[in-house]
C-alpha cells in the first residue's frame, strides 16, 4: 500500500522545486531597482495609513465553524459509501438517523437566520 | 527487503516516479499556455474581437511571450509584507494545483499513483487551496489583498460542503474511492444520466472553488483590484496564473471521470474503440474547458449574498436530499455496487 | 536562532557528532521505521514550534505542519483514511478557522505571555494526564502478547480490502453508539457557534426577492400633476429619494 504513495511523494518534490526555481529564476534574470513608493502596498491614490490586518465581520468566523462541521459530517460520510452494500437497511438507517440529528442542526441555523449574509 | 541493495530497490521507483511526474507536469504546463490562448481567442470571438494575433501564426506563441515578459519582470516585495510568507504563498498554490494530477488516471492502468483513496485525496488537496489565499492575503498586508483573502477563504469553504456530497453521492454508486474503479464503474452507463442534476452542482461549485466569473468576487478587478494578488508581480504573479488555469484543467478532467466515464469511448463500437482512452478523457476535458470560458463570456458577477445563499441554502440542502436519495434508491432496488476487489 | 546559539555554547559539535553516526543509525532501521522517526521527529520538533514561536501566525503554522507529519505517521501505519481526514478535517477546515482568529483578531503577545504563569497549574495538571495515558498505552502495548508493528499493521487482515472499507464496516452498525453520539455532538457545536456568533444588528436591508418581482407599477408609479417651477409637496418633504430596498 506505502509504494503507492511514493510518486506522490517524488511529485511534491518536484512540484515544489519547479516553483522554487521558476521564483529563483525571476529573481536572478530580472532588473531589481526598488524605492519607496514601488514597495508601498497598493492603495487607491493615498498613502497607506494604518495597518491592513484589521477586525472583521464574525460572519466569516461563523462561516468557518460551521464548515468544519459538515466537513465532520462529509468525513462520516466516506467510510458509509463504500461499505453500504455490506452494512446494508441497518448502515442506511444508522446513517439517517445521523443526517437527521444534523438536519436539525441545518434547520436551527437556516431559521436563526445564520445563513444570511448581509 | 535486505536481498537487493537499497539504492535499487527503493532508488529506482523514485527515479521511474520522478521521470513520470515530468511526464504529466510538462504537457500540463504546456496545456496551461494553450488554454491561456484559447480562452483569449475564444472571449474574442464572443465579443467580436480578433484577439492575440501578432505574436506567431495566429498568435499561437503569445502565451510564450507572456511567460517571458513575466520572467523579465522585477519582482516586488512590499515593505510591510512577511517575506517569508509572501514567497511561500505562490509557491504552494502552485504545488497544491499540480500534485492533485498524481491521482488522474489518463487510460486503464494509465495512472502515476494507483492509491486506494484517490477521491479523499483529491477532496484533501481542494480544501488546503484554501492556504495559499490566506498566506498570500495575510503576507501582503494590503488592504484589498486582506479583503480578498477573506472573502475567497469564506467561498472556497461554503462550496466545499456540496461538493463533498455530490463526491459522496457518486461514491455510493462505486463503491470504491479510487479514481479508475470509478471510471470503469461507468462502463455501461455514464454517471451523468442519473446523476445529472449532482453534475450541475458539481460544476457549478468548481467555479466557485476556482473563483471563476460569476464567482470571482475575490478578484472583483472594479473593487478589489485582483485581491489577494494585488501586490504580486513578475513570476510570483505567473504562479498564482499558472495555478490558476492548471486548476482549472484538473477540475474539468475531474468532472470527466466523475461524471462522463473518464478515458471510456462514448460507445463501446468500432469507431469510437480506436481513439485511445486519453485522447477521449482529453476531449472531455476540453468540453468543460470550453464551458468554464464561455460562462465567463456570458455571466454577470454574483453578489456576496447572493453567492452564499446558492452554496448554504440551494446546493447543500439539496446535495444532502440527493445523497439520502440515491442511497434509499440503491439499497431498495438491491443495486449496490459489488465489494472492491484488491 | 541567535538566541539558540546565545543561550547555549556552540552546539555544532553535537550536530556534526550526529551526522557522523547518521548513516551507521540509518542503516539498522528498515525503511519504514526509518521514515517513522523521521516524521515522528518532524512532529515533535514542530510541536515545540507551535509553543514557542513568538508569532502567533507561525504557531498555527508549526501546528498545520504537525498535523500533516501526523497525517503521514498515519499513512505509515496503514490508516489511509485517519491520514486524508486528519488533512481535511484538521488542515482544512480547523487550521483555516486557527487561521482566521490569529491573523485577524491581532491577538496582543504581551496578554498572552502574562497568562503563562497564571495557568500553568492547570496546564500541568492536563499535561500530565495526558503523559498518564500516554505512559498506561505504553505499559499495556508492551504487556500485550503481539505488540502490533507498524508493518503489521497496515496489512493486518482487520484492513482488508482497504481501510475506509474496514472502518466502515464496523461503525455505523457496531458502533452505533458512539458514531449517533458524535452526531449529537455536532448539532451541538452547531447551536452552541450560532448562539454564540449571532447578534443581530440594527439597520440591516435584505433583498427579499419575491417582493421585489410581486411589485407592480401601479404601486410605486403615480403621476402627479406640476405646474413650472412648483414643488410637489409629498416629493420635497422626502427629497433626495433613498434608494429602494434591495436595490443595493
Amino acid at each position: 500500500m506505502l509504494a503507492t504513495y511514493l510518486p506522490i511523494l517524488v511529485f511534491i518534490l518536484l512540484a515544489t522545486g519547479l516553483a522554487g526555481g521558476i521564483i529563483v529564476a525571476s529573481l536572478l534574470v530580472a532588473p531589481r531597482a526598488p524605492d519607496k513608493e514601488k514597495l508601498s502596498p497598493y492603495e487607491c491614490g493615498f498613502e497607506p495609513f494604518d495597518d491592513a490586518r484589521r477586525k472583521f465581520d464574525i460572519r466569516f468566523y461563523l462561516v468557518a465553524i460551521l464548515f468544519i462541521i459538515f466537513d465532520l459530517e462529509v468525513a462520516f460520510l466516506f467510510p458509509w459509501a463504500v461499505s453500504l452494500n455490506t452494512t446494508g437497511v441497518a448502515g442506511l438507517l444508522s446513517m439517517l438517523m445521523f443526517l437527521g440529528v444534523l438536519t436539525i442542526g441545518f434547520v436551527y441555523e437556516w431559521k436563526k437566520g445564520a445563513l444570511e449574509w448581509h | 527487503m535486505f536481498d537487493t541493495p537499497f539504492w535499487i530497490s527503493y532508488g529506482l521507483p523514485v527515479v521511474h516516479s520522478g521521470l513520470w511526474s515530468l511526464v504529466i507536469i510538462l504537457p500540463l504546463l504546456v496545456a496551461v499556455a494553450l488554454l491561456t490562448y484559447v480562452e483569449r481567442k475564444v472571449l474574442s470571438a464572443v465579443h467580436l474581437r480578433r484577439g492575440p494575433n501578432v505574436v506567431g501564426p495566429f498568435g499561437l506563441f503569445q502565451p510564450l511571450a507572456d511567460g517571458l515578459k513575466m520572467l523579465t519582470k522585477e519582482t516586488i516585495i512590499p515593505t510591510n509584507a512577511n517575506r517569508l510568507l509572501f514567497l511561500f504563498a505562490p509557491i504552494l498554490t502552485f504545488v497544491l494545483s499540480l500534485i492533485a494530477w498524481a491521482v488522474i488516471p489518463f487510460d486503464q492502468g494509465v495512472v502515476l499513483a494507483d492509491i486506494n483513496v484517490g477521491l479523499l485525496y483529491f477532496f484533501a488537496i481542494s480544501s488546503l487551496s484554501v492556504y495559499g489565499i490566506i498566506i498570500a492575503g495575510w503576507a501582503s498586508n494590503s488592504k484589498y489583498a486582506f479583503l480578498g483573502a477573506l472573502r475567497s477563504a469564506a467561498q472556497m469553504v461554503s462550496y466545499e460542503v456540496s461538493i463533498g456530497f455530490v463526491l459522496v453521492s457518486v461514491l455510493l454508486s462505486v463503491g470504491s474511492l479510487n479514481l479508475s474503479d470509478i471510471v470503469m464503474a461507468q462502463k455501461n452507463l455514464w454517471f451523468v444520466v442519473p446523476h445529472f442534476p449532482l453534475l450541475i452542482i458539481f460544476f457549478v461549485s468548481m467555479l466557485a472553488e476556482t473563483k471563476r466569473t460569476p464567482f470571482d468576487l475575490p478578484e472583483g478587478e472594479s473593487e478589489l483590484v485582483a485581491g489577494y494578488f494585488v501586490e504580486y508581480s513578475a513570476l510570483t504573479f505567473g504562479l498564482f496564473f499558472l495555478a490558476e488555469y492548471a486548476n482549472l484543467i484538473l477540475m474539468s478532467a475531474l468532472t470527466a471521470i466523475l461524471f462522463l466515464g473518464g478515458w471510456l469511448p462514448p460507445l463501446n463500437i468500432e469507431p469510437f474503440t480506436w481513439v485511445p482512452g486519453p485522447i477521449w478523457l482529453a476531449l472531455k476535458t476540453s468540453l468543460f474547458l470550453l464551458l468554464f470560458i464561455l460562462v465567463r463570456a456570458a455571466v454577470p458577477r454574483y453578489r456576496y449574498d447572493q453567492l452564499m445563499r446558492l452554496g448554504w441554502k440551494v446546493f447543500l440542502p439539496f446535495s444532502l436530499i440527493w445523497l439520502v436519495g440515491t442511497a434509499i434508491v440503491l439499497v431498495v432496488m438491491g443495486w449496490l455496487p459489488a465489494l472492491p476487489a484488491s | 536562532m541567535g538566541e539558540f546559539a546565545k543561550r547555549h555554547q556552540s552546539p555544532w559539535p553535537i550536530i556534526v557528532c550526529f551526522a557522523l553516526n547518521f548513516s551507521k543509525v540509518v542503516a539498522l532501521l528498515s525503511p519504514i521505521d526509518f521514515l517513522f522517526y523521521l516524521f515522528a521527529g518532524f512532529t515533535l520538533a514542530a510541536g515545540v514550534g507551535v509553543i514557542t514561536a513568538r508569532n502567533p501566525v507561525y504557531s498555527v503554522f508549526f501546528l498545520i505542519a504537525a498535523f500533516l507529519n501526523a497525517a503521514a505517521l498515519f499513512l505509515l501505519a496503514g490508516a489511509e483514511f485517519l491520514a486524508f481526514i486528519l488533512i481535511i478535517v484538521y488542515l482544512g477546515a480547523v487550521a483555516v478557522l486557527f487561521l482566521f482568529v490569529v491573523m485577524m483578531l491581532d491577538i496582543n503577545l504581551a496578554t498572552v505571555r502574562a497568562g503563562f504563569v497564571r495557568y500553568l497549574p492547570i496546564a500541568a495538571v492536563v499535561g500530565g494526564i495526558f503523559a498518564a495515558q500516554l505512559i498506561i498505552m505504553l505499559l499495556i502495548w508492551q504487556q500485550s502478547e503481539t505488540p502490533p508493528t507498524l508493518n503489521a499493521l497496515g496489512n493486518s487482515p482487520m484492513n482488508q480490502p482497504n481501510n475506509v472499507y474496514a472502518l466502515g464496516r464496523v461503525l455505523y452498525t457496531d458502533y452505533f453508539v458512539a458514531f449517533q453520539t458524535a452526531g449529537i455532538i455536532l448539532l451541538i457545536a452547531m447551536i452552541g457557534a450560532i448562539v454564540l456568533t449571532l447578534r443581530p444588528r440594527a439597520g440591516i436591508k435584505t433583498q427579499v426577492i419575491s417582493q421585489q418581482v410581486s411589485r407592480k407599477s401601479s404601486q410605486s408609479v403615480r403621476l402627479v400633476d406640476l405646474k413650472l417651477g412648483q414643488t410637489h409637496p409629498t416629493t420635497a418633504a422626502t427629497a433626495p429619494t433613498e434608494p429602494q430596498e434591495g436595490s443595493a
